[in-house]
């Protein structure tokens, strides 16, 4: 809505982009080099990109599809590695949330989807994460129908379990933690969840059970096992900690030595 | 030429018992038949969205034993947009003995609604608000917490007490965990079926009575019929007829659009809630709006130059060469006024060409002397994620420079109407959440947006659904020609879009629409700027659809036609929001029409002549308005005043 573009002052940049593009899951996929030029760095990635699709359908030719929605780094859908790295070199920051200021004039910038076999390709940058919503169906809840609970303040909550448990719950399951390791382990989610609610007085009943079932599930969706290279955490936008996993592995292993 | 439209007969909710008023709620359950458990298990349900509103219908419906089948046009239930709702939520919970009640709580949404909502649906909300925080602290919703373990609430939005739980600022993140939590654990159960990346199309009517839904998987890109016995819409505000606002970017009015040309009547289109703190637009390529909570509003200060065109950097200008705009006209709430006031006050100083920033679209929000007042540190303890936010998108540091903030597109109060039953005039079809006409009135209070989700999902609807299943005693077949007409609407609509092959993209055409909406039926309306849009909206409607470029084909995941069709059902909605708006000569609320204004600028209402709900019928020959008259029994009408 305004004449001037940037507020940084810094002039437009050219960029050469290569992007993965796959025509749906059987296609084997290939990079493609596009360049695009004038881009402000006041944009946002995905910008930049939308701007590339408005070219590329004018011109004919097919648009890259990729996963987004709320573009303010808390919905999770979006997700792409960017030279190499999940989301980005930028720290703690979803791909929505980064912006070109990060990026010099004539860069080339590599983006490719999440990869890992749990995660297949939809197209092009998308894919489907729906491992990740089966691993919370198998218990990454407390069971309490609506209408049955108690006054709210029956039972406090020492406050640095309560913040310590809102860390853990900040996960936005977005599966960087999973294109980031390379074992493709989705460790980092699912312990996540446990911690989040195991920290919790609500969620002790549950504990137990919970950690065996939403491990088990982990491995039956075909995400590798953890070896701690703490990839996943480095990634992570929300900077979910690594004791987490820890933790998840000593509620699991109480389960298994029952 | 202006889209002509007439006047129907009134409409009236025949749900709300009577009687006082805080009996009514537990009057109209007690009213309301059951369905024996081994007949729910027969009767199936449609919920479209997974918000807050229909992720915790969806949970609680699979609960209680209904066949549930939900829907959601993102990859997954999570990622609903309730999920970026920041601020907290309210309830008259009164943990803090401030002299908070449920009445106190109905009595300020209603005045904060400008009288423009129901008294009996807004008391109930305050009554249900309650167990809300209730049922979320039992999930495992994290809100924040005293050092005693007990829950912590802060004053938000202007209120005088303090009734707003809070979970940092991620509070609908969390409260969305917690319902999409639930209904996961209602699908591993098997009563609730998921169909992510499926969109709504179009709506089944069958013998009078809605009872499916046509949608295409975006995936595979099939067209494909739902037929159920009831359906609920749970698919959220309409903000994005904006194209910029703070709703995620697939948010749309095509399913409630949808419903409401099969016969729903559609109430308050116009009432549109702009938010006055979000980050300015910084370039053509602009996609979304981000709002900064409005909590910085607590301790930040707001001004803009006081001299004309003065492009001196913040820190150049000294402190009387500033004009601190907010607590100069509203000495007693000062930066505190609410949302649709101090949005106003923004859009004047800046038509005054006072604004700063690209294009002269902003104003400061300083918060140097709160750094000197309370240190960076106690500074950076409240907000230090969103002065994080600001510098990621910005560039710019806030805790050096002032923040540099506008108003943008937040939240419709307006959508489809409903009854007390939250039914719409399509019998079994029932709206929840945002995507009603709801209980907010012309204006949303802060924090009350995942109030009334919650409330309607949780607890309302599953009793008033029941009540409808209950009394039908089974419905029949769906007439196979309803459903054979849908699909072929859905699938014609999308063959036309596809072959048009024009030389603009979709999102071109929404960005205009957007401007031409936000210049002529956004902050501020006049006679004159409604009659220009109601001129230009069917001209660019018109090219739009022998224009448009839509790449690709309708098989498989095909982004820009789905973008597409959301665009073509805004240009619809666009027109009914700026008729509603030009008919409703009064201010009121986010409702502001330059016309009805008092000696010192503030919005006035004329409740002799509006202090009615305007329902919209869709006919072929125009609009048809009927009128719910409201009464006021337990709130006495006033004019606000904040000054």
């Amino acid at each position: 809505m305004s004449e001037r573009a940037t507020s940084t002052g810094k002039a437009g940049m050219n960029l050469t982009l290569k992007i993965w593009r796959q025509n749906g899951s059987s296609d084997r996929g290939r990079m493609v080099t596009y360049e695009v030029k004038d881009v402000s760095p006041d944009m946002s990635f995905l910008e930049m990109l939308d701007v590339l699709n408005e070219r590329l359908t004018l011109e004919g030719d097919d648009p890259v599809a990729f996963d987004h929605d709320c573009r303010e780094g808390i919905c999770g859908m979006c997700g792409m590695v960017i030279n190499g790295v999940a989301h980005g070199e930028q720290r703690a920051t979803t791909t929505c949330q980064l912006h070109m200021r990060h990026f010099e004039d004539g860069a080339t910038v590599t983006i490719e989807p999440w990869r890992a076999a749990p995660f297949p390709v939809v197209k092009d940058l998308v894919v489907d994460r729906s491992a990740f919503d089966r691993i919370i169906q198998a218990g990454g809840f407390i069971s309490v129908p609506a209408g049955s609970a108690p006054d709210a303040h029956a039972v406090p909550v020492p406050k640095d379990d309560a913040d310590a448990a809102f860390d853990a719950a900040t996960c936005i399951g977005c599966g960087a933690c999973v294109a980031a390791c390379p074992n493709g382990s989705a460790s980092l989610f699912t312990a996540a969840k446990i911690t989040h609610l195991g920290l919790l007085p609500q969620g002790q009943p549950e504990r137990a059970s919970r950690a065996k079932a939403m491990v088990e599930q982990m491995d039956a969706e075909g995400f590798g096992g953890c070896t701690n290279t703490g990839e996943c955490t480095a990634v992570c936008p929300k900077g979910i900690p690594l004791d987490a996993i820890a933790r998840m592995n000593a509620d699991y292993l109480k389960t298994a030595s029952k | 030429m202006t889209l002509s439209w007439t006047v129907g007969e009134p409409i009236k909710d025949t749900k709300a018992p009577s009687g006082p008023i805080e009996e009514r709620w537990d009057t109209r359950r007690f009213q309301a038949k059951l369905v024996n458990p081994a007949n729910k298990r027969k009767l199936t349900v449609i919920v479209v969205g997974t918000g807050l509103a229909g992720g915790s219908a969806a949970a609680t419906l699979g609960e209680l034993g209904y066949k549930v089948k939900s829907f959601c046009y993102q990859d997954s239930p999570r990622r609903a947009h309730s999920i970026a709702a920041q601020g907290g939520i309210n309830a008259a919970k009164n943990y803090r003995g401030d002299g908070d009640s449920i009445h106190r709580l109905f009595y300020d949404t209603v005045k904060g609604g400008d009288f423009r909502a129901r008294e009996s649906n807004v008391y109930r909300l305050a009554q249900v608000s309650v167990n809300i925080i209730d049922q979320a602290v039992a999930q495992g919703v994290p809100f924040a917490r005293e050092y005693g373990g007990l829950l912590d609430t802060r004053s938000f939005g202007g209120a005088q007490v303090s009734r707003t739980f809070y979970a940092r600022g991620q509070t609908g993140q969390q409260l969305l965990l917690g319902a999409y939590q639930a209904l996961e654990r209602q699908i591993a159960a098997g009563t609730v079926e998921m169909n992510t990346r499926h969109e709504m199309l179009e709506l089944v009517v069958s013998d009078g009575r809605a009872r499916g839904i046509v949608v295409r998987d975006l995936v595979t890109g099939e067209v494909e019929t739902h037929l159920a016995d009831a359906v609920v819409l749970a698919t959220g505000g309409y903000g994005n007829v904006f194209f910029l606002s703070t709703n995620a970017k697939g948010c749309n009015t095509t399913a409630i659009w949808r419903a409401h040309r099969k016969g729903a009547m559609f109430a308050n289109p116009c009432y549109t809630q702009i938010h006055p703190t979000c980050i300015p637009v910084s370039g053509e390529y602009q996609s979304k709006l981000t709002l900064m909570s409005e909590s910085l509003r607590n301790d930040g200060r707001v001004w803009v130059p006081l001299r004309k065109g003065d492009d001196r950097v913040p820190a150049d200008i000294p402190e009387d060469e500033r004009d601190y705009y907010l607590e100069r006209i509203y000495p007693a709430f000062g930066n505190l006024v609410p949302r649709d006031i101090a949005s106003r006050a923004a859009k004047n100083v800046c038509d005054e060409g006072r604004g700063v920033g690209p294009g002269g679209l902003g104003v400061y929000l300083d918060f140097a002397d709160a750094i000197a007042r309370l240190g960076r540190g106690a500074v950076e303890k409240k907000y230090g994620n969103l002065f994080e936010m600001y510098e990621r998108i910005t560039g710019e540091n806030p805790y050096e420079t002032p923040m540099r903030i506008y108003p943008a597109v937040h939240y419709t109060m307006g959508g489809l109407w409903v009854d007390y039953d939250l039914q719409s005039t399509i019998p079994g079809l029932f709206v929840i959440g945002e995507a009603n006409f709801s209980d907010h009135g012309a204006n949303r209070l802060g924090a009350s947006a995942l109030m009334q989700g919650l409330a309607d999902g949780y607890f309302v609807l599953p009793t008033t659904l029941g009540d409808y299943l209950a009394g039908a005693g089974g419905f029949g077949e769906v007439d196979e020609a309803e459903v054979a007409q849908a699909q072929a609407a859905v699938q014609e609509k999308i063959d036309r879009l596809l072959a048009v092959n024009g030389t603009r993209t979709a999102d071109s055409y929404h960005r205009e629409l957007g401007r031409l909406m936000w210049d002529y039926c956004g902050m501020e309306r006049t006679d004159a700027s409604l009659r220009k849009a109601l001129e230009r909206i069917p001209e660019l409607r018109e090219e739009f659809w022998n224009n448009v470029k839509v790449p690709g084909d309708d098989e498989g995941l095909n982004q820009a036609l789905e973008r597409a069709g959301r665009v073509a059902d805004f240009f619809d909605l666009a027109e009914l929001m700026c008729l509603d708006a030009l008919h409703r000569t009064e201010s009121c609320g986010g409702h502001f029409r330059a016309e009805s204004q008092d000696a010192d600028g503030e919005a006035l209402r004329d409740d002799e002549h509006f202090a009615y709900v305007g329902a919209w019928e869709w006919s072929p020959e125009g609009p048809i308005l009927h009128k719910e008259e409201l009464e006021y029994e337990y709130v006495k009408m006033t004019q606000r005043s904040y000054k």
